[in-house]
């Protein structure tokens, strides 16, 4: 599976160039609208291919994503896996009850995070060290909260609660408790 | 005129609040409070900022989410609702060329919502209470965390506000539908099935088409205003219902939070808040951008039908796209992520980029145009939602959601860029335009000083949603704080482009005040001198 940093790249590149295209397209309007002799009449033909491209784009951005980020099918489909692993984790009084202290995975599995509130609306996010987001999902009280994800790269990651629930929540921080190694055991 | 001069009569003593009558000064009044509230969100923000890059011991953790508690309902209902109440109040009647139905109605619209808003801010300013706008469940009834009486007070604020908001309901639908004294009856279920789309429907499968009786922007107010009954009804009956839990906490009962069910209550909630952000703003800016390019340009608005149409899909739209907010509740059942959540939110990409189209083709249609103050803002305000729309179209995606909720993405280039840039950008145009006809010919203190509004305010806040979104790639959450300084360089760009903000609202006020001087300012809260409900003096 492509790693999340691929399609946050990717969708930077993506939406920087939009947003350049954009500004300078209105630019060049504001320039526009204030000269020429008199006023001409956009052609309907060019509204209504514009309309055509918009629902184009609109329909094809969701079909694109679920083809490309590896995530999305697996996600949605997650009963129809069988995970290597299983990790259940608690969260009541904004604290994480881990299964064990470090939870190992090996290189390529796919690992089921099952994850439950007894209080509070939380959230789950795993983080690499440099702070940037692998993924994450709420963890909603009375409802089963669980990921599927595969780790096709190795490291150690913290598990951070995404999910805004009082002050006490910024706190909610379990710091290098995931470990990714390959097969011969060694972190890279 | 020196400036002691100027600052309490006004630019040229052009501004002489005798000469107002009841329906300039209530529509002024709006606009006061509503800019009034803006600085304290400027403020708000600035503040939050500041906390978030170095800790200040001047606000507590405690304090720094209260603020982020009252921050968004202050802009929104505060800032927002009371500027846009001012300017639709006004202009519906005179679009109609009919008087308001209630004046003394819309004063009191008024008094709700700047009492209410004060009434939350301060609560939670005391209190701390801070379950935040989104109020999971249950913790706004987490009495471990949150005082029961701030929160009791926070949401009996909210609840008049509501009240206000439904004063203005009432008063919209009965200007369109009354029947003036005196004047030949109104058929009135025929002008509100104009207003809500009814009759163009109908038009559809008629041979003879039958004309419509209300104009667009009438039409864009009106189907703003549904979504805005819904929410006030779905924010009234969530605040009562919090406001039970709370009153039996006061009694000594615990209620047991778990008799509701979390996931429904989010999604109730996000269905009647999302008819805010993804039905009424953007109806409403639809709405005032046509207006704005007609009354600028003097033409007709290009493809005048398919607009109108397209308000009513938006309307549509707008009550079935709540599941874009429940992307990552691995609970939320898949085929309303994909479908709500996903396909009908596409949607507003067509609808919304169907107004910024048809916007910039009537303007195009009256070249060469005077770079005039409305329309600079006007087409700041386009930008704006051009820029944070497809924001919004990508994290609203089942695979992108999975790496961009609650990050500060979601925050920075569509939220903060929508309201800032695109919706405030709109609201100044209006105010620029409506200033010489809502003060009977006053200026503006300086050209140079709306000019400098302008470039502070646009930079500011693309500048801001750009590096808090760089933040959110980055992986840095949005209602969270990072105690060692981990984004500390996104955050002090931020800040930087806040303070463009800060300072394009300041001299934006000092060239108002400047405008109609303190004498003025003082004068628009005096009862009118000119009595009647004529909109403008005879």
């Amino acid at each position: 599976m492509v790693d999340s940093t691929v399609v946050i790249y990717g969708q930077t590149l993506a939406y920087t160039f939009y947003c350049i295209v954009l500004i300078l397209l209105m630019a060049w309007f504001a320039y526009k609208v204030t000269r020429g002799d008199k006023g001409t009449f956009v052609k309907p033909a060019i509204f209504y291919t514009f309309v055509a491209f918009l629902t184009v784009l609109g329909v094809s951005l969701h079909i694109i994503t679920f083809n490309t980020i590896p995530w999305a099918e697996m996600d949605l489909n997650r009963s129809n896996y069988n995970p290597d692993k299983t990790f259940v984790i608690t969260m009541q009084d904004h604290k994480f009850t881990l299964p064990s202290s470090k939870m190992i995975i090996d290189l390529n599995d796919k690992v089921l995070f099952d994850v439950k509130s007894n209080d509070l609306t939380y959230g789950f996010g795993l983080f690499r060290n440099d702070n940037t987001m692998m993924f994450q999902m709420q963890v909603v009280p009375g409802h089963r909260n669980d990921i599927l994800w595969q780790f096709k790269k190795p490291g150690v990651y913290t598990i951070r609660s995404t999910e805004y629930s009082g002050p006490k929540g910024v706190f909610m921080i379990e710091k290098d408790v995931v470990e990714v190694v390959d097969h011969s055991g060694i972190i890279k | 005129m020196s400036f002691i001069k100027t600052l309490i009569s006004g630019e040229e003593g052009l501004f002489n609040g005798d000469t107002l009558t009841s329906m300039q000064k209530m529509t002024l009044r709006f606009v006061v409070v509503g800019l009034i509230f803006y600085g304290f969100v400027v403020i708000e923000g600035m503040l939050m900022r500041i906390f978030e890059v170095t800790p200040v011991p001047f606000i507590s953790q405690p304090q720094f989410f209260a603020i982020m508690t009252a921050h968004p309902l202050v802009g929104i209902f505060g800032s927002t609702y009371s500027i846009v109440f001012g300017a639709f109040l006004f202009l519906v009647p005179f679009l109609m060329k009919k008087p308001l139905w209630s004046i003394k109605m819309a004063k009191w619209n008024l008094v709700f919502v700047a009492v209410g808003t004060l009434t939350f801010w301060t609560a939670g300013f005391i209190s701390h209470y801070a379950p935040l706008y989104t109020l999971y469940w249950p913790l706004p009834a987490d009495f471990n965390q949150f005082s029961v009486w701030g929160g009791t007070f926070f949401i009996i604020g909210i609840a008049l506000v509501m009240v206000g908001s439904t004063l203005f309901i009432i008063n919209i639908f009965k200007t369109i539908t009354y029947t003036p004294e005196g004047w030949e009856k109104q058929p009135a279920g025929a002008l509100l099935g104009s207003a809500l789309g009814i009759g163009g429907f109908k038009n559809l499968f008629r041979k003879n088409k039958i004309e419509h009786l209300v104009s667009l922007p009438v039409a864009a107010i009106a189907r703003g205003t549904v979504d805005m009954a819904f929410n006030t009804g779905i924010i009234l009956f969530t605040g009562v219902l919090i406001l039970i839990y709370m009153v039996a906490s006061i009694l000594g009962f615990d209620l047991k939070t778990t008799a509701i069910d979390a996931l429904l209550y989010k999604n109730w909630f996000w269905w009647g808040l999302d008819l805010i952000a993804d039905g009424l703003v953007l109806i409403f800016v639809a709405g005032t951008w046509y207006l704005l390019a007609t009354l600028i340009t003097g033409k007709k608005l290009f493809m005048q039908n398919i607009a109108r149409a397209a308000l009513l899909v938006e309307l549509v739209v707008s009550w079935t796209v709540w599941s874009h907010h429940l992307l990552s509740d691995q609970a939320q059942p898949g085929i309303l992520k994909v479908l709500s959540g996903e396909m009908v939110t596409a949607f507003e990409l067509i609808t919304q980029g169907l107004a910024f189209f048809i916007t910039l083709a009537t303007l195009w249609s009256a070249r060469p145009l005077k770079m005039t103050n409305p329309l600079k803002f006007l087409l700041g305000g386009l930008l704006g939602f051009a820029l944070a729309v497809p924001a919004g179209i990508m994290q609203a995606d089942v695979g992108l959601n999975r790496i961009l909720h609650n990050t500060q993405w979601v925050i920075g280039p569509h939220v903060h860029v929508a309201i800032l840039v695109g919706l405030t950008m709109t609201l100044y145009s209006a105010i620029y335009f409506l200033f010489p006809i809502l003060t009977n010919g006053a200026k503006m203190h300086s050209q140079k000083l709306v000019d400098i509004h302008f470039w502070c305010h646009l930079i500011g806040g693309i500048g801001m949603g750009a590096f808090m979104g760089m933040a959110g790639l980055n992986g840095m959450l949005r209602r969270s704080l990072y105690v060692n300084g981990e984004f500390n360089t996104y955050m002090i760009l931020a800040a930087i482009s806040g303070t463009l903000l800060l300072i394009g609202f300041l001299v934006f006020f000092y060239n108002i005040v400047m405008g109609v001087g303190i004498k003025g300012v003082i004068d628009i809260f005096l009862p009118a001198k000119v009595k009647g409900k004529n909109l403008l003096p005879e």
